[in-house]
């Protein structure tokens, strides 16, 4: 992997109580599916992102279990619900343990 | 004691098993590997239609990067939430693509990613609501140029 892992996340800014919202995120990561071979017939390990996961004020909001057949930079798009001001946290992990996270603030009015 | 009859069975038994060793070798997901996972998910309970739908193209030309979404008409409260949404291609190395998990502050029970797809095949779709009952909906989606090679 030429660079580490940088996620994106679009969260609005605002919005008033109960509304619901969509959240898009994104994640550079190439997603070796331990199916591919190099020029010598070798496999290439296995590398994925393999669990993802959205907080809101520490509330489990969505989650996800990855399988290879995920396409690389891994993109999930999906709705939340925001009773009030707070926190969204999301976390990637890896298949070799390691962690990225975001974190956006919504102020509701 | 070797019997006449014996030799020949044993001779019958040598000839198949090469056959055999060669069945399950296959590199893909067969259709009976994907339904024993539709099978384990659903847990016993009958397949119903309706309520979820999955939406993919008709044909993708990247097998690489094939856009999914997954919606269940659900009210995300009480019993009426949905718990969690599978994704399964029939047609790649393995069936498994993704599991969505939802919750009440999930809002609406939607999402939407970006799947491989290693040649045209149905991808199944299968969502269990928290009273138990499973929907499935199922989409072929051509693909031009495979998405697993390598």
């Amino acid at each position: 992997m030429a660079s580490a892992p940088k996620p994106r996340v679009k969260v609005p800014k605002t919005a008033s109580a109960g509304e619901v919202i969509a959240i898009k995120t994104l994640i550079s990561h190439e997603m070796e599916s331990g199916q591919r071979k190099d020029k010598d017939g070798n496999v290439i390990p296995r590398k994925i992102i393999n669990k993802f996961s959205c907080t809101f004020n520490d509330q489990e909001v969505f989650s996800c279990d990855l399988d290879p057949a995920i396409s690389a930079n891994p993109y999930f798009e999906f709705n939340a619900k925001v009773p009030e001001s707070g926190t969204f946290k999301f976390t990637w992990v890896d298949d070799d343990g390691s962690v990225y996270e975001d974190e956006q603030k919504i102020e509701v009015s | 004691m070797m019997t006449r009859r014996r030799v020949l069975a044993l001779a019958a038994g040598a000839a198949a098993l090469p056959v055999l060793q060669l069945l399950p070798t296959s590199a893909f997901a067969s259709v009976e590997e994907t339904q024993k996972m539709i099978d384990d998910f659903a847990g016993g309970q009958e397949l119903q239609s309706g309520k979820l739908t999955l939406t993919a193209p008709e044909i993708a030309e990247n097998g690489n990067t094939v856009p999914i979404t997954v919606e269940v008409d659900s009210a995300m409260e009480g019993d009426d939430l949905v718990q969690s949404v599978m994704i399964l291609a029939e047609d790649n190395p393995r069936p498994e693509v993704a599991t969505f998990n939802f919750t009440a502050m999930s809002g609406t029970a939607a999402a939407t990613t970006r799947m491989r797809l290693a040649r045209t095949q149905n991808v199944v779709a299968l969502a269990k609501m928290a009273d138990g009952t499973v929907y499935m909906d199922r989409k072929e989606v051509k693909v031009t140029i495979g998405g697993c090679g390598g």
